[in-house]
């Protein structure tokens, strides 16, 4: 925009950071994380503020050829913004969750954790097809060696898990970008969002990036890596895989799969329905029965995506708005609650909920703040999660009322294992010597803790500034989707004609 | 002179060689160091002869060898790795009893074979290349005469190479009787009278059989592990490198050019070629806990996905080959250099995977440079090997292959494994005995620059590199 490439900046600190860790010591390393990630934050809130939700739909464009085919553009609408305004933000949190907790190979870490920043603010920039699935790619490998040299008992069978589901639900979303760019003539994504695929073509190439997506989401049944990759990650790998990582597959169905295969998309909303029904109903009683924290938290995590799905797949603003508050509000509230978790793990290392018990009493601040994000997690009106699953939930009654009902479940059973979480963590006595001399929150863990409470509150309470930025492009969406998008059965229709006018007014007055 | 400008790399390299050869044999074991220095020094004044006359002299001798762009590309990437090879035995062989200074000879000879066989436009061409490589090869497979499991590398090769030549002299014979003509014109024009006879189909089979030995294609690919294992460690990083590049490369211009019209004959050949090794060259390097048997089935599963390139035909899809190969030689030579500096305590090479365990915390470096090689013959990105890969299924999706793209890439999938297996190893396993240091600042060079070039900086190298594979690919049309 105003010369200066900015999004490539974005890209450059924290690349740049992690070579330098590579030849520091521990504690240079860990400052230079956490001033890198810092600088990379006040970065993307310079960017948020000179985002013009009123201007033209690519903002801070850049574009420089590579030859062959692939070219290094990138150029942010308002939903990439918001996600990288969230990775940007919990990116410190991350490093200063590691500070203490990781004494082994320190420089490596700091690395790893900063190339993955890169990466994932260059998926979420990237305006060149190859370009994405460089970056989207590339996260495997910094997350490959965090789980495998940081994790817990099980962390080569995690990572490996984690890196092989990935690459296979990934390598067919490639040959499915080969073919789109070998029809279309541009691997640019704003040329092909524009672009019309041929029918038939649209529903492989919808179900090869759903490959993809649905493994990244994750959705039922290809969620089986998360669990295992949560519970053997390091807490701080555990928050940015649940915030960050997760939202990929979100963000890829925003970008890729609703705008450049709309009929593709509506042949399947049957399908996204049914298994989004199954995995908030099914991941939720699972997550009732864990008596592994943060295996807890991941199968939760799984259960909020599918209002993720649900809300994109209904097709209508309120929908789609909604997707991507539980995107940003998940992002927030599951890595707080897998910090709550390792602010327990790093002074009894254990996981089991059957360990603790009566925190409230010795660990007051603790459980306050636990309380918060818990209640954010079931939500609570006034919390972020609250706006994103109502509208969600809107979105998917106006689409299909089983839908809706269906995923009115996930509310009450998300209510029921959060809260016998909570009740079996902080409430009933102290049951266990060690559990009861833990201390309370240090200052740094507040520092951790706090600052995303008040981003809990704030979206919970005005989401008005982050749905501002995304108000138009949801819109430009919309008008790519309004062929198809379904009918609905839950409007009044004294007539047709009478039930599209209420379809669109609704559209209007939101 | 004149007449002979165009083949004046070719030239160089074998007058050197014979001089080379009698500095050799008169100099004995204190000549080694000037030998071997002169000859990488003939290498890459080759290379650098190939800018201008050879890249459009067109056909000389008749037709019997072709000077064309993709001939010097083909050059341009075996010599090179040729001289890599020769600086990879530096302080290699001095340890033991053999004469150090014919190794660079044998290999400045097969880089002349190498050349003609990128070059040849006749089956009488293509065969003596061939054979001047492989002759040149039997010898280094055995170079370690005193140890047993090469003089068995040397044999085997020796025996199953003696086959196959035989095979593919035999299809030579067929292709000959039936056409009465030996250039790869000729071939072309025979079989586009129409439907091929079942002769010719034989001769055809019987040719492409022989190349993929030597390419080490599956069915063809028994003896790959095997002599990858016994051969010395430098031959070995040879034989991945530049042979292999030389195989595929004439397979594509005999198959593009002399069989062009027969595409669908050969067309299935080649499919199943690409497809079985991409997923043997996965599946059967499970198992191995020898460090080179698994590089030979890393070689044969990245030989499939050049084959997936060369079946999506075309000049994009000779274009792909190219630039797959190009791109492989850098990673097989990185691979194979870090394989060269795996030495025990005592300096004596070790091979076994499980000795690199923890080497991310003794030599970091060293470790991360192994670490991109192989993410980058998984073809992870944002690792520069990835873009090779995408190149050819970009190519075979053109085609209207998609389902030999979509094949293949699941073959990636399967075969990340196995790399991953050896990153883990390095990364993730607590450190066991320290590897003794290798002094050799040149092979140091020549490891940071590969995994420069396979790194992501790589991707600025896409714009050229292309741009060549595209003229070079064309100019066999």
């Amino acid at each position: 925009m105003n010369g200066l490439p900015l999004l490539s900046l974005l890209i450059a600190i924290p690349l740049i950071a992690g070579v330098i860790c590579l030849f520091v010591k521990a504690e240079g390393a860990r400052w230079t994380a956490l001033i890198a990630t810092f600088l990379d934050f006040a970065l993307s809130l310079y960017l948020w503020a000179q985002y013009d939700p009123d201007g033209p739909q690519w903002q801070f464009v850049e574009k420089a050829g590579l030859g062959g085919g692939v070219s290094w553009a990138l150029g942010i609408d308002g939903i990439a913004l918001l996600l990288i305004v969230l990775t940007a933000f919990l990116m410190p949190i991350c490093i200063g969750a590691s500070w203490r907790s990781i004494e082994k190979r320190v420089p490596e870490y700091m690395a790893y954790f900063l190339l993955m920043e890169a990466l994932i603010m260059g998926s979420f920039a990237a305006q060149d097809l190859f370009l994405f699935y460089i970056f989207f790619e590339g996260g495997l490998i910094p997350m490959y060696f965090i789980i495998g040299i940081w994790g817990g008992a099980e962390k080569i069978k995690a990572s490996y898990k984690f890196f092989l589901y990935t690459l296979a639900g990934s390598v067919l979303m490639l040959i499915a970008m080969l073919y789109m760019a070998g029809t279309a003539h541009t691997s640019s994504i704003p040329a092909l969002m524009a672009y019309d695929f041929p029918r038939e073509a649209q529903t492989f190439l919808f179900l090869a990036f759903l490959a993809s997506f649905a493994v990244k989401l994750p959705m039922w049944p290809v969620h089986t890596w998360l669990p295992d990759a949560h519970v053997q990650a390091p807490t701080a790998g555990s928050v940015i895989l649940a915030g960050v990582l997760l939202k990929l597959g979100g963000y890829g169905f925003i970008r890729f799969s609703l705008p450049m295969f709309p009929n593709g998309s509506a042949q399947f909303i049957p399908l996204m329905f049914v298994l989004s029904a199954i995995a908030v109903v099914y991941t939720s009683l699972v997550a009732l029965v864990q008596r592994d924290m943060k295996k807890l938290v991941a199968y939760s995590s799984v259960a909020h995506m599918a209002f993720v799905t649900f809300g994109l797949f209904a097709m209508n603003r309120q929908g789609i708005e909604g997707a991507m508050l539980v995107m940003l509000g998940h992002g927030l509230v599951s890595g707080a609650l897998f910090l709550c978790v390792g602010v327990v793990y790093d002074r009894l290392h254990t996981r089991e909920i059957e360990r603790y018990g009566g925190l409230s009493d010795n660990m007051p601040g603790y459980a306050l703040l636990f309380m918060v994000f818990t209640m954010a997690s079931v939500g609570l009106p006034g919390t972020s999660n609250f706006v994103g699953e109502f509208l969600s939930l809107v979105g998917t009654y106006h689409a299909s009322t089983w839908a809706a009902i269906a995923a009115t479940f996930g509310i009450i059973l998300g209510a029921a294992y959060m809260l016998y979480l909570y009740w079996r963590i902080c409430f009933g006595t102290l049951r266990h010597a060690d559990a009861a001399a833990m201390k309370d929150l240090s200052p740094r863990e507040w520092w951790l803790l706090a600052p995303i409470a008040l981003a809990v509150f704030w979206m919970g309470i005005y989401p008005e500034s982050f749905m501002r930025p995304m108000r138009n492009d949801v819109g430009r969406l919309l008008v790519r989707m309004e062929r198809v998008a379904p009918a609905g059965d839950s409007a009044p229709r004294p007539s047709k004609g009478a039930a599209h006018a209420e379809h669109a007014e609704h559209g209007a007055t939101h | 002179m004149g007449r002979f400008a165009p083949l004046l790399p070719e030239l160089i390299l074998s007058m050197g060689a014979t001089i080379l050869m009698m500095v050799a044999a008169f100099t004995g074991r204190r000549g080694s160091a000037l030998v071997s220095w002169s000859a990488v020094i003939l290498l890459l004044v080759a290379t650098a002869a190939l800018v201008g006359a050879p890249s459009h002299a067109g056909p000389v001798f008749d037709g019997l060898v072709t000077e064309d762009l993709f001939a010097s590309f083909g050059r341009a990437i075996i010599y090179p790795a040729s001289a890599v090879a020769i600086i990879a035995a530096h302080g290699w062989f001095e340890r033991g009893t053999e004469h150090a200074s014919e190794y660079s000879v044998l290999i400045l000879f097969a880089a002349v074979g190498m050349g003609v066989m990128v070059s040849a436009s006749s089956l009488v061409a293509l065969y003596v290349g061939l054979e001047l490589q492989s002759l040149a090869a039997y010898v280094l497979a055995s170079y370690r005469r005193t140890d047993e499991r090469s003089a068995e590398a040397g044999l085997k090769y020796f025996v199953l190479g003696a086959l196959a030549s035989g095979i593919l002299l035999y299809g030579i014979s067929l292709l000959y009787g039936f056409t009465g003509t030996m250039s790869f014109n000729g071939l072309a024009a025979a079989f586009a009278r129409g439907t091929p006879s079942l002769g010719l189909l034989f001769g055809l089979v019987f040719v492409l059989a022989g190349l993929a030995f030597k390419a080490s294609a599956v069915p063809f690919h028994m003896w790959t592990p095997d002599v990858y294992e016994g051969a010395p460690t430098p031959v070995t990083l040879f034989f991945g490198s530049a042979p292999k590049a030389a195989a595929v490369l004439l397979a594509t211009r005999l198959c593009v050019e002399g069989l062009a019209p027969a595409t669908d004959a050969w067309r299935q050949i080649v499919i199943f070629a690409a497809l079985a090794s991409v997923f043997l060259g996965a599946v059967a390097a499970y198992g191995q806990t020898n460090i080179k048997r698994l590089l030979a089935y890393s070689s044969i599963n990245n030989v499939g996905f050049a084959l997936i390139g060369l079946a999506a035909g075309g000049a994009r899809g000779a274009s792909s080959v190219l630039f797959y190969m190009a791109v492989y030689v850098v990673m097989t030579l990185g691979a194979f250099l870090c394989v060269l500096w795996m030495r025990d305590e005592q300096g004596r090479p070790v091979e076994s995977i499980s000795s690199l365990s923890g080497l991310a915390q003794t030599r970091p470096g060293f470790a991360a440079a192994f670490a991109i090689f192989m993410f980058s013959l998984a073809g992870i990105p944002p690792l520069f090997g990835f873009w090779p890969k995408l190149v050819v299924f970009q190519a075979a999706i053109a085609s209207g292959y998609v389902a030999l793209a979509v094949a293949g890439i699941l073959g990636t999938v399967i075969g990340a494994y196995y790399y991953l297996k050896i990153i883990k190893v390095m990364y993730m396993d607590e450190p066991g005995a320290p590897y003794a240091r290798v002094r050799e600042p040149v092979q140091g060079l020549l490891i940071l620059l590969a995994a420069l070039i396979v790194s992501p900086l790589g991707y600025l190298l896409i714009g050229p590199l292309s741009d060549l594979t595209d003229r070079a690919a064309g100019s066999l049309f």
